[in-house]
């Protein structure tokens, strides 16, 4: 690790060298700060963040950089530890002195950076898909949020399923947010929360959720768990013979489950996704072939991964509309509404009032060998309900995460 | 109503085989050795990363298994002979240079076998009770931390490397003055705390999401169980894990796992401060005083 930590300097301070040596006229690199966990129990995930972030870096710098300056990634790994991300992110934005801040897995990692980016004039980019409500200036949110995953896998579910769910939770603000998510939606479905359970992270031990589930004897699930010890579940849940209906806004596109357990374990669960590796439109086809030129050991392109390849794409878009990388010009280019990009998944946009992003959203199903189907296209879904509860970064800048109990005003 | 009761001892019986088959091999390296191993969580990971990886080369797992917690128990024996040997005499040391081996490890593994590893499956289906249906599988791992025990007892009490093992512990000099090759004895015991700490895992394997951090996911509960269990195996670790179990069910089943984790910790508070050498101490001077 530390040998890994040396080298890059080397690299990049030799790269430095040679900067300096060129003509008194070429440009400062734009500098780009990247926070996402490599190493500690999510490094599953941030993996594919950080492949992703520098595929994009490598495609921008070779095609001539934004506004002619190339980008310089500065990577740094909070290994999972909330404090270590705001340690990081305060020596990124005052020692390095970072034109962009992006990353964060967890939204408690998200709630500890978003504190210290807020006393400052930079932006930041998140790029999970996340429980929604966060209203923010400072903020883009590039990631689906309920309104685009829930409130279309929820119907569904009730429609298919029928009304009694049980959700098993994640015991911290993702879990706690996206439940209540869950029963407000039930609610306009005519169907409700018959059991709930929040787990601890960590915890991989299943047998008695899986018997209160039992007991219960809901229509389907709601796999809210998260992390790789609380994934033990499919696993446990399969051997235990209970096999209900399952959905998710996390799974598979996220983790790859289905890629890391024994078929059937995950069969027949639903998810809505913007992005899952086995998406086979043309775009999208040609995407999943540069990533596995470059990285040919990956697993999965995750969401989170294609997310913080898509993440650069949009920042150049708002610094050349804005021809400025200071946060007041790239909020006048969202303010028009037309911050849009050519994605893989199709085009996006970011949306004014809430700074999130809008996308075109699938369902997939797992089939019993672990192979995906995608069983239905959304199309393109606006990140709406932030404007609608009345968050309008147009005009006035809370700084604040809303939820459904949770209103402004 | 007998759906119920069977409902209540099977939980019983799979929280009590985790407390027992994480907490075996920390506990004979602690109780035995003095030393706090806080590379346990790697031989845990170690054993269930070569039950799986020998499965999917198409051994049957019981086979897979043995294999498992042998390669862990080795890799015990190499790590006594280069790290621990030298640091008896110093357990803030030892704790410090075993927590370096974990950290390379799980960060080596990360480096090599890639941020997961496909599981195998558990094997044996479920079998019904009244209205729920249980896995197999985990009434053979209630009975393997049954067999675990025994085996210990069997080991320690009635065997001649038992007898040489719990002389060199008591009294090194001693024993070797009486000619006990007593560094062989170190090497072995600590093999075998990490051997049975592979087996955990080994055993674990099939039920639970590979990744190189996997074995933090029993270092609390394993921790704990020694520390309330004291510094004797025998007795000791059985009475902990029996009454963290009893703790632990009985508050998940009430209020979830949130309270049976909080429940158990209190409880661990509890009883370090009413027995403060553990259960092993109390049984030990209860015996004494007899």
């Amino acid at each position: 690790m530390r040998i890994n930590g040396v080298l890059p300097g080397v690299i990049s301070a030799l790269a430095l060298g040679m900067a300096m040596a060129m003509p008194a006229h070429a440009q400062e690199p734009i500098k780009v700060g990247l926070l996402e966990d490599v190493s500690g129990d999510l490094a599953l995930m941030g993996m594919p963040k950080l492949h992703g972030a520098e595929l994009a870096v490598e495609e921008i710098n070779n095609s001539g950089g934004i506004m002619g300056r190339q980008i310089e990634l500065i990577h740094l790994d909070p290994q999972g530890d909330n404090a270590r991300y705001q340690e990081f992110a305060r020596r990124l934005l005052s020692r390095d002195k970072v034109d962009v801040l992006i990353g964060g897995i967890t939204s408690a990692s998200r709630e500890a950076v978003r504190p210290i980016i807020d006393r400052t004039d930079t932006l930041y980019i998140y790029t999970n898909q996340y429980e929604g409500g966060v209203c923010d200036a400072s903020m883009i949110s590039n990631g689906a949020v309920p309104e685009q995953q829930l409130s279309t896998l929820v119907p569904y579910m009730v429609e298919h399923f029928g009304k009694k769910v049980y959700v098993v939770a994640a015991d911290y603000n993702f879990g706690h947010l996206t439940t209540e998510w869950t029963e407000k939606l039930l609610a306009d479905a005519g169907g409700e929360v018959i059991g709930k359970e929040f787990i601890p992270l960590g915890v991989s031990q299943f047998a008695q959720t899986i018997q209160n589930i039992q007991k219960a004897d809901p229509d389907w699930l709601m796999m809210l768990n998260v992390g790789a010890a609380q994934d033990s579940f499919f696993e446990q849940a399969m051997a235990a013979d209970v096999h209900y209906p399952m959905a998710s806004p996390i799974k598979v596109m996220l983790g790859f489950e289905h890629k890391r357990f024994a078929p059937p374990a995950l069969s027949g669960l639903k998810a809505v996704a913007n992005w899952y590796e086995e998406l086979d439109t043309p775009e999208a086809e040609d995407f999943k072939k540069r990533w596995h030129a470059k990285y040919p050991d990956e697993p999965y392109i995750n969401d989170m991964g294609y997310n913080a390849y898509v993440a650069l794409y949009q920042y150049k878009m708002l610094v050349e509309k804005a021809q400025s990388t200071e946060l007041e010009p790239i909020r006048e280019v969202i303010a028009t509404g037309e911050a849009c990009v050519d994605s893989p998944e199709g085009e996006i946009c970011i949306d004014p009032k809430s700074q999130h992003t809008s996308h075109r959203m699938r369902l997939v199903s797992v089939k019993d060998d672990h192979t995906v189907e995608t069983l239905h296209d959304f199309g393109v879904i606006e990140p709406y309900w932030l404007g609608e509860i009345g968050c309008d970064l147009t005009k006035e800048n809370p700084q604040t995460q809303y939820s459904p109990d949770n209103l402004p005003g | 109503m007998a759906a119920e009761i069977f409902s209540v001892l099977y939980q019983f019986a799979d929280v009590f085989a985790f407390l027992i088959l994480a907490a075996a091999g920390l506990a004979i390296i602690f109780g035995m050795m003095g030393v706090i191993n806080m590379a346990h969580g790697e031989f845990i990971m170690c054993g269930a990363y070569v039950t799986t990886a020998l499965v999917h080369q198409g051994m049957p797992l019981i086979l897979a298994q043995a294999g498992g917690a042998l390669a862990a128990g080795v890799a015990g024996i190499v790590l006594e002979i280069t790290v621990v040997r030298s640091l008896y005499a110093r357990p803030l040391d030892s704790l410090l240079a075993t927590w370096a081996v974990s950290l390379i490890v799980t960060q080596g593994m990360l480096v090599l076998v890639g941020s997961s590893f496909a599981g195998g499956g558990t094997p044996e289906g479920s079998f019904q009770v009244g209205i729920y249906t249980f896995s197999t599988y985990r009434v053979i791992l209630f009975l393997a931390a049954l067999g675990v025990l025994a085996f210990i007892y069997v080991l320690f009490m009635k065997t001649r490397f038992g007898v040489h093992a719990r002389a060199t512990m008591q009294n090194a000099s001693m024993a070797r003055a009486l000619g006990m090759r007593t560094n062989l004895v170190y090497a072995l015991t600590f093999g075998l705390g990490a051997a049975l700490a592979g087996l955990c895992g080994a055993l674990y394997a099939p039920t639970m999401t590979l990744i190189p951090t996997m074995g933090a996911t029993f270092i609390v509960e394993s921790f704990v169980t020694v520390v309330v269990g004291g510094t004797n195996v025998l007795l000791g670790t059985a009475p902990a894990g029996l009454a963290l179990a009893v703790v632990r069910t009985a508050l998940i089943g009430w209020h979830g796992q949130i309270a049976g984790q909080i429940g158990m910790l209190l409880a661990v508070m509890v009883m370090i401060r009413i027995l403060p050498n553990g259960f092993s101490g109390w049984l030990g001077k209860w015996a004494r005083n007899m």
